[in-house]
């Protein structure tokens, strides 16, 4: 898998990355490359180890073994001002007002105050917001709050932005423009990260993931080699109630009536529908579907990982 | 990252913790917090005053002629200038005054005698004392001046001292000198441990509002530590310059204009000025850079109160052995607490307020700014290895033991 990306040209790659806590080992060997100008998403339950693989990404904490380039660079604080970063617990000065807070994130970035402050007026206003802007984040709502952080983690045109449960806290409307922006981004060029518990939001907008359960990497690679995994699952519903058709049929078709469920066969749809036809079944419907990525997650990661990934809420 | 970046970074972290502090109610009471021990000692005092007026007088009883007792109050009334107004004895006669009731009916009973502390029988002839009294001797000092008054009569009293006051002698000097080599550490020691409070309560703060993770991710933690302590440093140093320049103004209301005539410290009061200064800033880097390592380690105000106050008592024991040593810089007492390198920039100022030689000055600064980099070394590791609890755990140290993120 991690030949197919280059490490170099990669924008951010790591290698048999370890974290270890006293005796406990939250991240347990997790490698994974993302391409430049991709949406990757890293996909897993509360406490699989997502947080703990992305603070050791962007050097916030340092890996107990294994190493690790961002954009480049080894350090991955040398690339700091061409990243973006929103955290799982968001974390704003309640004293501060909206323009401060998204223009002192910038700062911290490398941004001018005076040209964050601009900026921070700008998205302000742009997005109907503009009443805000002087007002204290104490003030804000938790979902207001949060769209500021947003703004502060992008107010410098980061390249690469890593976002750690960005839809956590937001309603559905909120959660469709953070899809929306982060589909912007990526068109305009930027590399996008994040972390989610939520299969759909992941299936929507990524290209490649990285599926963690239990500090280690289940699966890393495209989308749709994931679901590639699973055979396509076939709806066939019969007008015969039995017949020589039956022997074409897999041993674990299931069977609802004259209605049956299973996995295409080997050798794909053409044999399939001819050994029906020939067979006498009288083919009433049929429908083909390729399988989504929730089930794809729960054959890599287990019937467990995914029930907790369904459930999921509470931050990790 | 690079140094430029990093202290870049730095400075953008301290210019947040600046305004916001300066900004902040906190900052105000901050600025007023000398007025209230000026204000509650000005009140104490006074209040103390009155009752060692009222209380403290001692009392005593004289079992005598009318024609003793009467010399002895007239010698005492002209003494009482003499002794310090607050324990001047007073003397009062075990005959009751000789009244004749006017009034209808039985007259009422004699007022009760007034407590005493003692007795004084024999008259002027034979005088002898008996009383349960001080054992500084002052009672038995007065009454045997006020008996050989009595004695010798107002004829044959000595002229009075005629005195002239002047602003300084080279007693007055010594002790204004110790006086303000006093108020000047512990001036010293409240500052710096109001600040170090103050810091630690805004690490809290951050840590608990998560906006750590956010400078984390954008700075080395290096560049938050110093970002931190420096940004605290400049909010004191504005303090300072506002007490200061209100201390200035009422010196010179009260001096009439003129600061010459107050006792200069030893090295002058620029010199003293410019090293109580550079005292402040070592003696609060340091503790300052202790407290944020220490404050690392924590994630509640209560963890925090756990673990800052062995630092405070420790605080409180060198400031101790510096405040001891101001008498007598020069005492082995003296030279171990300008030797130590917490309880030095305290030595050091008493010293600047006692010694003119600069020289020790210059030898203490190198040694400070030695021990000021290894201590903030050593306190920004601790820091970086625990603000996010990262890094391998540290047996040997303990403190430096991460938890899971």
């Amino acid at each position: 898998m991690l030949q197919q990306v280059q490490g170099s040209d990669a924008a951010v790659f790591a290698e048999d990355l370890v974290k270890e806590f006293g005796d406990k080992r939250a991240v347990d060997g997790v490698s994974l490359q993302v391409p430049a100008g991709c949406i990757y998403g890293i996909l897993g339950p509360n406490g699989a180890g997502k947080t703990t693989t992305i603070r050791m990404l962007l050097g916030i904490i340092d890996p107990s073994s294994g190493r690790r380039t961002l954009l480049g660079r080894s350090a991955p604080l040398d690339a700091a001002r061409e990243v973006g970063y929103l955290p799982e617990e968001r974390g704003l000065y309640p004293a501060m007002t909206a323009r401060e807070a998204i223009a002192f994130m910038g700062a911290l970035r490398g941004l001018p105050l005076k040209e964050g402050r601009r900026r921070a007026e700008q998205m302000l206003t742009d997005r109907g917001l503009s009443d805000w802007i002087k007002r204290p984040i104490r003030t804000l709502s938790k979902g207001m709050a949060q769209t500021v952080q947003l703004l502060g983690t992008l107010v410098h045109d980061p390249r690469l932005i890593v976002l750690d449960e960005p839809f956590s806290g937001l309603d559905a409307i909120n959660q469709e423009k953070l899809e929306a922006q982060i589909r912007e981004r990526a068109e305009a060029g930027a590399t996008i990260i994040f972390s989610t518990h939520v299969i759909a939001h992941a299936e929507r907008l990524c290209e490649r993931i990285a599926i963690i359960a239990g500090g280690k990497v289940a699966f890393e690679g495209a989308v749709d080699e994931a679901r590639g995994r699973l055979r396509p699952i076939v709806q066939l519903t019969t007008r015969a109630d039995s017949g020589p058709w039956q022997s074409a049929l897999p041993a674990s078709a299931r069977r609802l009536g004259k209605r049956w469920t299973f996995e295409l066969p080997e050798g794909g749809p053409e044999p399939l529908l001819k050994a029906l036809i020939d067979g006498g079944a009288g083919i009433e419907t049929l429908s083909i579907e390729r399988p989504g990525l929730h089930d794809a997650f729960v054959a890599i990661a287990g019937e467990a990982a995914a029930r907790d990934m369904t459930l999921g809420g509470a931050p990790e | 990252m690079t140094l430029p970046r990093t202290l870049e970074a730095a400075l953008v972290i301290g210019r947040r913790d600046f305004t916001a502090t300066v900004a902040s109610r906190t900052f105000l009471f901050f600025l007023l917090g000398p007025l209230f021990p000026i204000l509650f000692g000005g009140l104490f005092g006074s209040i103390g005053a009155n009752v060692a007026a009222t209380v403290e007088q001692p009392t005593i009883m004289v079992v005598a002629s009318a024609a003793d007792y009467q010399r002895l109050k007239e010698a005492r009334d002209r003494l009482a200038e003499s002794f310090p107004k607050e324990s001047t004895v007073k003397l009062v006669s075990d005959r009751a005054p000789a009244t004749r009731w006017t009034g209808p009916g039985v007259p009422p009973p004699p007022p009760p005698p007034p407590p005493v502390d003692g007795v004084l029988t024999g008259g002027l002839a034979q005088p002898h004392l008996v009383g349960s009294l001080s054992d500084d001797g002052t009672v038995a000092h007065q009454l045997r001046l006020i008996i050989a008054d009595a004695r010798a009569g107002p004829t044959q009293r000595a002229q009075p001292l005629t005195i002239k006051t002047i602003s300084k002698s080279s007693g007055n000097i010594a002790s204004a000198r110790a006086l303000t080599a006093h108020a000047g550490q512990a001036l010293l020691f409240l500052l710096t441990l109001l600040l170090a409070g103050m810091l630690l309560s805004q690490l809290i703060e951050e840590k608990s509002n998560k906006a750590i993770e956010v400078l984390a991710a954008a700075a080395p933690v290096d560049a938050i530590f110093i970002g931190k302590l420096f940004a605290m440093l400049c909010v004191s140093l504005l303090g300072i310059l506002v007490w200061g320049s209100c201390a200035v103004g009422a010196l010179l209301l009260i001096s009439n204009g003129s600061l010459a005539g107050l006792p200069a410290p030893a090295l002058g009061w620029p010199g003293f000025l410019l090293m109580a200064l550079a005292y402040f800033c070592f003696g609060y880097l340091l503790i300052g850079g202790v407290f944020l390592g220490i404050g690392a380690q924590a994630s509640t105000v209560r963890e925090v109160q756990t673990l800052s106050m062995p630092i405070t008592m420790s605080q409180l024991l060198v400031f101790a052995l510096s405040s001891t040593a101001a008498a007598n810089p020069n005492s082995p007492a003296g030279l171990a607490a300008a030797i130590f390198p917490l309880s030095s920039p305290y030595a050091m100022l008493a010293r600047a307020a006692e010694d003119g030689r600069w020289w020790p000055h210059l030898l203490a600064i190198a040694w400070q700014v030695l021990w000021l980099t290894l201590i903030l070394r050593v306190a920004a590791g601790v820091f970086r290895r625990s603000v996010l609890k990262s890094g391998p755990r540290r047996r040997w140290f303990g403190l430096g033991r991460p938890r899971t993120a």
